[in-house]
């Protein structure tokens, strides 16, 4: 069997379970977050943090309370990695320094997992359990809760209530995020991956010397690193590693885990609107882009063509063996295209092109389907906005899913789609105008450039992948990247809790004849051809300079 | 139309019709469901450029962030060139730079150009005006600008009326051709729906006092003269959010064009200013930027040329959008009044009979329905019309409201025609007996939505009633087919009548409406309006009576019409100056149609991008990366002449596309899909495409000036 054959067989089999799971898990988490009874140990919870989950909330004290609680878990984290060095379990490993403690902690509690450190030698048992660990659940559960939120202002009329934040949090966590991890640990641990909390083994090399090898509670955290579109490795070699991804089996499942939500929250959108046609169509659009990156990204790398194959001698350099080029291919898009940023290969050793795919999938804002809940919200958006353009062309003022858009939602819409390029352009404008931190550099040229556009893309849009090559633990890099981060993260939330607020307190419009079908597959073109033709427009000269250059020369 | 007015023909008391002007039943411009429009004339550019000039006031400019952004990139690129004043290329394109501005304010000027011959019409007819203002008795003459609210003044034939008011006293012909442009005079009298007049029009008969109702300055005139000059314009909500995203659009392409510089001097070559504004002017989106304000503009103007008003932008916004209209059955659905279909014999009588006694006792019968009757005969039984004088020694009984009967007394036969009640008792009277199945045909003349009408003789064989006249609504031509059109826009029509609920559920069947309202008071109608807008509907409609201004100013399009009451014209946010309520459906379509070429330009603006980034990204970037060359699809000459090509692209655009933006988007009556179906594929498309065509054409012509 040739490698294409097996990439295509992969392919298949992926989308098949995703299929699948899409209708139960979807229904299952709109019940979820419609259900009126609380567990007993949630009550517990609410009890413990001194919230009443049964008081709804306007669009502003719900986004008070995805701040407040963000605030707090960044401030944690910041204090347990500073603290390392005095704290038990810690593997020995010191205090972690300011920039970079401030760096991890905003990134994982923005769910993108950037790591400007190598796991295995910085951060010990207590930091990566009862830190990073924690926020790699509870993050995924604020985007869930803020996308719920969204759905609810689509489907709720003349009210400002949005729901209840703290229950949305909880409930994401105890009944969707903790027990999917649970289930997607076990099979892990049963194909191969290590969960222990053994100390430091030397190791001696195949070809002689040693190396130092740490155990770790791996297969827990990888399965929610994956499930919540975490992407934070354990070791530095993140998926790549055998100990968090030893058989092709694992690998693809940890696709699976990556794309599993974020296409079943389209289900739990439709049934919560009403109307789960209108959830195909956002799974259409989500899939359609997802299945054309991937079609494209397995060709430029099976053609590999570009400079990795003269550096390396083929299209495998940077990639795993066991997995091979296909399957590679799928992991970076799909990693990329939500807000993952694992890896199983890397980027950076991918062809000029299919560098530059893994980067245009996270300019689109990672929205097909994107990480969990910010995919949904961002995809959300996007369609208002397609909807403004496009559904001026029926002769009506647009409406999406029967509210009229107006000038106040596109206002809000219009910041959200301003933020992430502002902040990829200005960073990385910055960044190259300053004479420092291009030394950050490993490569000249081209590729040099891709490195710096591609830190402060996946900083923005809280991927968290990295382009490998840049020497990101830098004062100048730590503190931009996380600035990126946390305006990356919060800001597009606080105009989405407005729109989601904004649009709850509109009353209906009627379907007629004369209404945009939003559901047809005519507006789901529309839809990927809006969001391609803006992301692309706004990209075009930066990624011209980088990937495209690269790529191209050849 | 009132309810009022239905009720009076209900009860076939219609002793006097109406006094309004002439309905244009067919709507003019109006072919094959499209919304015609005026011609565009392209003299009209060259007489409105001293306009495009005036308007590069920056603080004019600044109202449209895309085009202020042209704006000053125009001024840095010359500002630029003069510190190099050897460099053709930055003169070049500074020069398009500000051609793409004027030609922007020229789409502008031109469609506020076109309201001002109306304007200026409009003037005229406010010439300085005097006034005879009553103190006490006595009469004085002040100026029309001096009057003041209250003021009593009176007008006689030949005075031109000096400002708003309502007639208090007397009745007159008024010649208001200033305005409509329709030149049969109308009747204003004191009190009822017809007291309105407006300044500027002119008494040709009789004497009335008019009490002053608006301040001079905010008549009714000089409202239309800032309307249809564009002067009293607002942005409409939806032309705000479009800005809006325009706006952030801009901002986006701002930072991907100012980031530029240190990513290329990284990549070691170095962007001059010009090059960068005029990647940047191509890129924001002028096309739609250039033209947004010429088409609301064109849009209103639109509805000037059909005589209609709109006193808000709002309104026409609001009409494309209308989910539910709310027509009045007469004069709308149906022609204004009932005309004769049917002559049915009883006892024994032949249809012959009926028809030739129903036509010598309508002679004197000057009412529609009357007339409507003799028409009949002719048509159908071939009597010629007799005329009064031919008949020796014929005595006429007139229609009157009293009687509800008339008639004619000749040969000894004596033959009345009129309403079942009256002329059953006139049966009695004379000693007859009335067959029984006269009774039962006129019951199933009433069940079938028709008004019955008997017509009786008395002659050697004694008093008898001969036959029914069946009077039926007569649904305008192609009303079906309108309405049909309507539900496939995804609009209900609902049919006020004040009608019983028989007769609204039979002329509501044969003339296609999707409901009715009968026997409709204005209370329900406002509750109809309430029940709809509850549901998310917006509802349009039409009035002019005083008692329709509550329900004219709860609707979300609220038409009056011209003859109305002030109260009417003021409660409704646009004036139909025809009187002609069909008119409604043509303003939901230039509505749709105001939306629609919105949509379709911005689409386009956008989708023109993708061929500027093929030319100019390898222009600017080839040097350093030969591979991006590949980029260079349309092989374009050279990196000054792509660059140039795509900048002039840009302007030629605009002033390409100013007839579309004032002409607006062909619309048709047809389902949302369609409807998106096509206007994607021209514009989403065809703006993909249309831009590596004449970018590449522009390189052609730009390669062949030698020295280049």
């Amino acid at each position: 069997m040739g490698p294409v054959l097996a990439g295509v067989l992969q392919l298949l089999a992926l989308i098949a379970a995703l299929a699948l799971a899409y209708i139960p898990l979807g229904n299952y988490m709109a019940r979820v977050y419609s259900s009126d009874e609380h567990w007993r140990v949630e009550k517990w919870v609410y009890k413990g943090i001194g919230a009443n989950p049964d008081t709804e909330m306007t669009w502003s004290a719900y986004l008070r309370g995805v701040l407040a609680f963000s605030a707090v878990g960044v401030l944690f984290l910041y204090l347990l990695m500073r603290l390392q060095g005095v704290l038990p379990g810690s593997l020995g490993f010191s205090s972690v320094n300011p920039a970079q403690s401030f760096n991890t902690a905003v990134s994982f509690v923005t769910n993108t997992n950037w790591q400007s450190y190598y796991g295995e030698q910085t951060m010990g048992h207590v930091v990566q359990t009862a830190g990073l660990a924690v926020q790699n659940f509870v993050s995924a559960a604020v985007g869930m809760a803020v996308a719920v939120a969204l759905v609810r202002g689509f489907a709720r009329s003349r009210t400002g209530e949005l729901g209840n934040f703290w229950s949305d949090l909880v409930r994401g966590t105890l009944r969707i995020l903790v027990p999917a991890a649970a289930i997607a640990a076990i099979v892990l641990v049963a194909c191969g991956v290590i969960q222990n909390f053994s100390g430091i083994h030397e190791v001696g090399q195949f070809m002689g010397g040693s190396q130092q090898w740490n155990g770790g509670a791996v297969a827990s955290q990888e399965a929610i690193k994956e499930i919540g579109t975490n992407g934070g490795g354990y070791f530095n070699a993140n998926s790549a590693h055998p100990f968090e991804n030893p058989t092709p089996f694992t690998n693809l499942f940890e696709i699976f885990l990556i794309l599993v939500i974020p296409f079943a929250l389209t289900r739990t959108f439709g049934v919560m609107v009403g109307s789960v046609k209108q959830g195909y169509a956002i799974l259409a659009t989500m899939f359609t882009i997802w299945l054309g990156f991937v079609a494209l990204m397995m060709w430029t790398e099976f053609a590999h063509h570009g400079p990795a194959l003269q550096a390396a001698g083929g299209a495998y350099e940077g990639k795993e063996v066991r997995f091979g080029v296909g399957v590679s291919s799928i992991f970076a898009v799909s990693t990329t295209l939500t807000s993952t940023g694992a890896v199983d290969s890397f980027h950076s050793s991918f062809t000029g092109l299919g560098g530059g795919i893994a980067m245009l999938g996270m300019m689109l804002g990672e929205i097909a389907p994107g990480g969990v809940g910010s995919g949904l919200y961002g995809m959300l958006v996007m369609a208002v906005i397609a909807v403004f353009i496009a559904g001026l062309m029926v002769g009506r003022t647009p409406e999406y899913l029967g509210k009229k858009i107006g000038t106040r939602d596109i206002k809000l819409a219009a910041c959200y789609i301003l933020i992430t390029p502002a902040l990829v352009l200005v960073f990385t404008g910055v960044s190259m105008a300053l004479p420092t931190p291009p030394h950050s550099m490993l490569n000249a040229g081209a590729h040099g450039f891709s490195e710096v556009l591609y830190a402060f893309t996946s900083a923005s849009n809280n991927n968290g992948s990295a382009f490998a090559g840049l020497n990101a633990n830098t004062d100048w890099f730590n503190t931009m990247t996380g600035l990126a981060m946390l305006l990356g993260r919060f800001l597009p939330m606080v105009f989405v809790l407005a729109l989601a607020g904004s649009l709850a307190e509109q009353k209906p419009v009627p379907v007629t004849a004369g209404t945009l079908r939003t559901e047809k597959p005519l507006f789901t073109g529309l839809l990927v051809g809006a969001i391609v033709i803006i992301t692309g427009l706004t990209y075009f000269p930066a990624l011209a300079l980088g990937p495209l250059a690269e790529g191209l020369a050849s | 139309m009132t309810t009022r007015t239905e009720k009076q023909e209900d009860s076939m008391s219609t002793a006097t019709t109406p006094t309004r002007a002439p309905h244009r039943d067919v709507p003019t411009g109006h072919k094959e469901g499209r919304v015609g429009a005026g011609l565009f004339d392209p003299r009209q550019l060259v007489k409105s450029l001293p306009d495009a000039f005036r308007k590069l006031d920056p603080r004019v400019m600044i109202k449209s962030p895309v085009m202020f952004v042209v704006l000053v990139g125009s001024v840095l690129t010359t500002v630029f060139s003069f510190k190099d004043p050897g460099d053709w290329f930055g003169w070049t394109i500074s020069a398009w730079l500000w051609l793409t501005v004027i030609f922007a304010n020229l789409a502008e000027a031109v469609a506020e150009g076109r309201g001002k011959a109306q304007a200026d019409t409009l003037r005229k007819a406010k010439t300085d005006t005097v006034a005879r203002r009553l103190v006490g008795d006595a009469e004085e003459r002040v100026p029309g600008t001096e009057l003041r609210v209250g003021d009593l003044v009176v007008c006689e034939a030949g005075d031109v009326i000096p400002g708003d008011g309502d007639v208090v006293e007397g009745v007159a012909s008024v010649d208001e051709s200033a305005i409509t442009g329709e030149s049969a005079p109308v009747i204003r009298e004191s009190g009822g729906d017809r007291s309105a007049v407006t300044g500027g029009t002119k008494v040709l008969s009789d004497r009335i006092v008019i009490k002053i109702t608006t301040k001079p300055g905010e008549t009714f005139i000089d409202r239309m003269i800032n309307l249809v000059e564009g002067a009293a314009r607002q942005k409409t909500p939806n032309e705000i959010a479009l800005n809006i995203l325009l706006a952030s659009l801009t901002i986006v392409f701002l930072l991907a064009v100012a980031t530029l510089p240190p990513f290329a001097d990284y990549a070691g070559t170095h962007l001059t200013m010009v090059v960068l504004i005029a990647l940047l002017v191509c890129l924001i989106p002028t096309t739609i930027g250039a033209l947004l304000s010429a088409i609301g503009i064109a849009g209103m103007d639109r509805l000037v040329q059909r005589n209609v008003l709109a006193m808000s932008g709002r309104a026409v916004e609001a009409a494309g959008d209308v989910s539910t209209l709310l027509l009045d059955k007469t004069g709308t659905i149906t022609l204004g009044n009932r005309q004769a279909a049917e002559f049915v014999p009883v006892g024994g009588t032949t249809e012959a009979d009926v028809a030739d006694a129903a036509q010598l006792s309508s002679l004197a019968d000057e009412t529609p329905e009357g007339r409507s009757i003799v028409v009949l005969a002719k048509e159908k039984y071939g009597l010629r019309e007799r005329h009064q004088g031919e008949l020796v020694g014929a005595e006429w009984i007139e229609f009157t409201a009293q009687t509800r009967m008339s008639g004619v007394d000749v040969d000894g036969r004596r033959i009345r025609k009129g309403a079942t009640a009256s002329v059953i008792a006139w049966v009695g009277e004379q000693g007859g007996t009335v067959a029984a199945d006269a009774d039962r045909i006129a019951q199933r003349v009433s069940e079938a939505g028709g008004t019955p009408l008997l017509v009786a003789v008395d002659d050697e064989w004694g008093a008898r009633v001969l036959g029914v006249i069946h009077l039926k609504d007569v649904v305008k031509d192609g009303m079906r087919e309108r309405f049909g059109e309507l539900r496939r826009m995804g609009i209900k029509t609902v049919m006020i009548t004040g009608d019983n609920p028989l007769t609204a559920k039979a002329i509501a069947e044969e003339a296609g409406v999707d409901d009715f309202l009968a026997e409709a008071t204005p209370e329900d109608k406002m509750a109809l309006i309430k029940r709809e807008q509850a549901g998310g509907k917006l509802v349009a409609m039409t009035g002019d009576g005083t008692n329709d201004a509550p329900a004219l100013a709860q609707a979300d399009v609220g038409v009056a019409m011209n003859t109305g009451t002030s109260a009417a014209k003021e409660a409704g946010n646009m004036v139909d100056l025809d009187s002609n309520p069909t008119k409604l459906i043509e303003i939901v379509e230039i509505g749709k149609q105001l939306l629609i070429t919105r949509g379709a330009l911005t689409t386009f603006s956008i989708a023109n991008d993708v061929a500027k980034y093929f030319a100019i990204i390898p222009a600017l970037f080839a040097v350093v990366y030969p591979g991006l060359n590949k980029l260079n699809i349309m092989g374009l000459s050279s990196p000054d002449s792509a660059i140039l090509s795509a900048v002039i692209f840009n302007a030629l655009i605009i002033i390409a596309l100013v007839p579309l933006s004032l002409q607006g988007v062909r619309y048709r009556p047809v389902s949302a899909d369609r409807l998106l179906r096509r206007n994607l594929t021209i514009y989403g498309l065809g703006g993909l495409i249309a831009p590596f065509i004449g970018i590449k054409l522009i390189d052609l012509l730009i390669s062949l000036i030698p020295g280049l």
